[in-house]
């Protein structure tokens, strides 16, 4: 009884879709106020029925009803209770569930969030939305129903593919997804201001906000997801330039490119066209990610439930809504003004130079990702040779991938400290001398002390102290122009938080930097042989092999092994690696343990057992390897800081007395109040 | 006007594109090279550098070349299975390590097991493009005469191994 009121949840939820993405729509370009009004309330509506329905699949996993076909496929009486709620998206429905229920929750919060803008905007923002959601509701209530019956049940399921069971997949969907579907409400503000036909300085300081939550939890997300392959898949890797991983990266690039040329358009009024193109592409690589993914025309380990037909109707979806949305730009977007003018270079020109790298590399790993399908399909109608065929994996991505993101890096220390419309050069240059010079010199000497010298550490470093130099010079001008009369704290707390994010976030790619430099240049890795009270010493700690114990878990046998760690003869640390193999699926695991600190990991890892008590193990001293993700967290903290900055609270309270005041908001002025970016428009 | 349609006129291309690759399927793709001789090679031995692979000294034999690397994520999700499969002895499988340095390839065996009998160290892909491969992990069988009788792109699951490439086997061994 509980799957099939959790499919007619998802019937109500397609039927209210379909009423939020017309009337409003159809309201907003009549003038019917009645129309307009429906947006919100059939928003939440649609918000209470998907929820139903997704605490429904969940009921069926909690309880192992392997009755549901999807249940019996991706979850087992064994299988703990965390891994049978995470069970819930480790398939396709599921996942696909989990989507839908990330899209009302975006649509929910506008209609929380947006009392500020006009009904008109709302109903579009909403109308946008809704169409995307009928996309997908009709996607899974027709290609790909996760209430399915089993009939007769199974009297088991088949387990949960052993790679998810871990807590960092517990998470790390939602993340992902939550930033993934976020875009959407950056895509439904542009093509609302495209339906509406204006487009300017209100329509971007709007959206800006959204496009920074969404670019957030897309930044955990994929930190999470990368977490997981670094003690999940294998030894140690980080990143694979996996398809499905590119997946999300590719979005992520062009999120970045967005939420800064958003600051432009806010700022200067500049770049509209381009921002708009900018947010439609987010999405659209959203959406496009979703069709690789789920319709197997590339494999990946990733793509654990691929079906050629769920393929074409996303193919033919990605069609609607791109096609539609690049036909409404190619329209309008000749129709919007240029915004004030820049000199060559300006802030203006070095964000333009941002959004071009960013751009392009999402690109070159568009190209990259598809280039398999590109070279099959030409053979395929007979273009190319059959002979004419190339392979594209790592080496590709990192020989394409690293020099764009050297200039991007370059430029992203030079950017905050020019002024917008026209920059002084030979002054920019005094004021970035002294980084420049000291982060040269520390690029030359620091490799010395780290180890030994090569190029590439020497240049990750430099970037990394470029960055660090150009925002510590950015945050010191700021605060000698800051009162003098407070101590540093209260001058530092002082400045504005979109100031601080930006600077934070920037930080944060620096440290990023300083991991994957010094993980590249300096991890220490040794494959042993080792018997019991065996020892071997790695990057200065000496690791005792105590021998390997047969322990159980709830739905897989572990060979569980015990190493001590000592540093200078004084133990410091017992750690527990495991090989499992998981019993429905009979595939073994590795597990491995890992003493993590700030400033280096300590990672074992067992390999196969080679007689007499023996095993196979792998020790490895990997420095710096967690400054990767602690990156990713400072970026993703520099977005929340940059959101709750004071002026989106004030620009919301004074729309709303405008609103209330029964103002007329349609013309909206094209610059920004002076009030409101004094402390952005000075130098 | 004609510079904003410039992105349409992108994305009609790339649906193109998807829509031609939906109707392909990625493992099923024809290889010019089957029923034709496989290609020849003399490479290194991986774990042994003195030795060499050639396809010549396994003639007389139906065998499997998979081609794989460390940096490939699709390897490590079919290696169980070949690694089961090794074991049964039904056919030999020797390894195909694509693009890789010596160090990862070897570490990557130790960690996940063995299942090769010999593996050639193709390290500048070299004998990769002779065979036309464009991902990895990539499996060709290979019968007595040296031909190339099937060639499988993408992950080996138990599926694809018990009801692809166990059939061609067992009828070229007759």
């Amino acid at each position: 009884m509980i799957p099939e009121i959790g499919h007619f949840a998802l019937i109500v939820a397609l039927c209210m879709a379909l009423v939020q993405g017309t009337l409003p729509l159809v309201g907003a370009a009549r003038g019917i106020p009645r129309w307009m009004a429906l947006a919100r309330p059939v928003a939440q509506g649609q918000f209470v029925f998907v929820v139903i329905s997704y605490a429904c699949l969940t009921y069926a996993f909690i309880h192992s009803d392997f009755s549901v076909l999807y249940v019996a496929e991706h979850s087992n009486s064994a299988l703990p209770l965390i891994y049978r709620i995470a069970g819930v998206w480790g398939g396709h429905e599921g996942s696909l569930l989990l989507w839908i229920l990330m899209l009302s929750i975006w649509m929910l919060a506008v209609t929380v969030f947006s009392r500020h803008l006009p009904e008109e905007m709302v109903a579009r923002v909403l109308g946008v939305m809704g169409l995307v959601s009928v996309g997908f509701l009709c996607f899974i209530i027709f290609t790909s129903d996760p209430f399915q019956r089993l009939l007769p049940a199974a009297p088991d399921g088949q387990d949960l593919n052993p790679l998810l069971q871990d807590p960092g997949l517990a998470i790390h969907p939602p993340m992902l997804y939550m930033g993934y579907v976020g875009f959407s409400v950056a895509f439904a503000f542009a093509i609302a201001a495209l339906l509406g036909g204006k487009l300017d300085a209100t329509w971007a300081r709007w959206s800006r906000p959204w496009t920074t939550v969404a670019w957030m939890f897309l930044t955990c997300g994929i930190a999470l997801g990368s977490w997981w392959s670094y003690y999940v898949l294998g030894w140690g890797g980080w990143w694979f330039w996996d398809p499905v991983e590119n997946a999300s990266f590719m979005p992520w690039l062009v999120g970045t490119a967005l939420i800064h040329s958003l600051a432009v358009t806010e700022k200067r009024g500049s770049f509209k066209s381009w921002t708009v193109l900018l947010a439609i592409f987010a999405f659209s690589l959203s959406l496009l990610g979703t069709f690789l993914v789920r319709s197997g025309v590339l494999t990946s380990v990733h793509s654990f439930a691929s079906d050629p037909k769920r393929g074409l109707f996303i193919l033919i979806f990605l069609v609607i809504v791109v096609g539609s949305s690049l036909m409404l730009y190619a329209w309008r977007a000749p129709k919007v003004g240029l915004g004030g003018s820049f000199a060559m270079v300006s802030r203006e020109s070095l964000l333009l130079a941002n959004n071009v790298l960013f751009t392009t590399a999402a690109a070159t790993v568009l190209l990259g990702t598809l280039a398999p399908l590109f070279v099959d399909a030409l053979v395929a109608v007979g273009v190319l040779g059959p002979t004419n065929k190339i392979s594209v994996g790592a080496p590709y991505f990192n020989l394409v991938f690293v020099p764009i993101m050297f200039f991007a890096v370059f430029l992203m220390a030079v950017g905050p400290i020019a002024k917008w419309k026209k920059a002084n050069v030979p002054e920019m240059a005094a004021r970035l001398k002294w980084g420049g010079v000291t982060s040269v010199v520390i690029a030359v000497i620091m490799p010395f002390l780290l180890g030994h010298w090569s190029w590439l550490v020497s240049l990750g470093i430099l970037m990394a102290f470029w960055i660090i130099f150009a925002v510590a010079q950015g945050m010191w001008e700021r605060l000698q122009r800051t009162r003098s009369d407070r101590s540093w704290l209260g001058r530092l707390a002082g400045l504005p938080k979109s100031f601080l994010g930006m600077q934070l976030a920037h930080l944060g790619v620096a440290v990023f930097i300083l991991g994957v430099t010094v993980i590249g240049g300096y991890e220490v890795g040794k494959d042993v042989r080792m018997n019991i009270g065996d020892t071997v010493e790695v990057g200065g700690y000496t690791f005792r092999f105590d021998g390997v114990m047969s322990v159980p878990g709830p739905n897989y046998q572990a060979s569980r092994g015990i190493i001590k760690v000592f540093k200078d003869g004084v133990p410091l640390e017992e750690l527990h690696p495991e090989k499992r193999v998981y019993r429905v699926q009979r595939q073994p695991m590795t597990n491995a343990a890992i003493d993590s600190g700030l400033f280096r990991h300590l990672f074992v890892a067992l390999g196969e057992p080679v007689g007499n008590g023996s095993w196979s193990v792998r020790v490895y001293y990997k420095p710096l390897v967690s400054w990767i993700w602690l990156g990713c967290v400072m970026m993703a903290l520099g977005g929340l800081l940059a959101i709750s900055d004071r002026r989106y609270r004030t620009l919301a309270r004074k729309q709303r007395e405008l609103l209330k005041s029964g103002a007329d908001l349609d013309v909206p002025p094209t610059t920004p109040k002076p009030a409101l970016t004094r402390a952005e428009a000075k130098p | 006007m004609m510079r904003f349609l410039i992105p349409l006129v992108v994305f009609v291309v790339l649906v193109g594109f998807l829509w031609k690759g939906l109707a392909l399927d990625p493992s099923e793709v024809p290889t010019p090279l089957l029923n034709k001789p496989a290609p020849a090679f003399k490479l290194q031995e991986l774990q042994n550098a003195s030795q060499t692979l050639s396809p010549a000294n396994l003639r007389g034999k139906v065998w499997l070349l998979n081609v794989w690397a460390s940096w490939c994520v699709s390897c490590r999700e079919e290696h169980p299975v070949l690694l089961r499969y090794s074991r049964s002895g039904e056919v030999p499988i020797y390894g195909l390590n694509y693009k890789d340095t010596r160090d990862d390839a070897l570490r990557w065996l130790q960690q996940f097991g063995n299942p090769y009998v010999a593996n050639g160290f193709d390290t500048d892909g070299q004998v990769g493009i002779d065979y036309g491969v464009y991902g990895v992990p990539e499996t060709y069988v290979i019968d007595r005469q040296g031909v190339i009788r099937h060639k499988h792109i993408g992950p080996i699951t138990d599926a694809v191994w018990q009801d692809e490439i166990m059939p061609i086997v067992r009828k070229l061994k007759g």
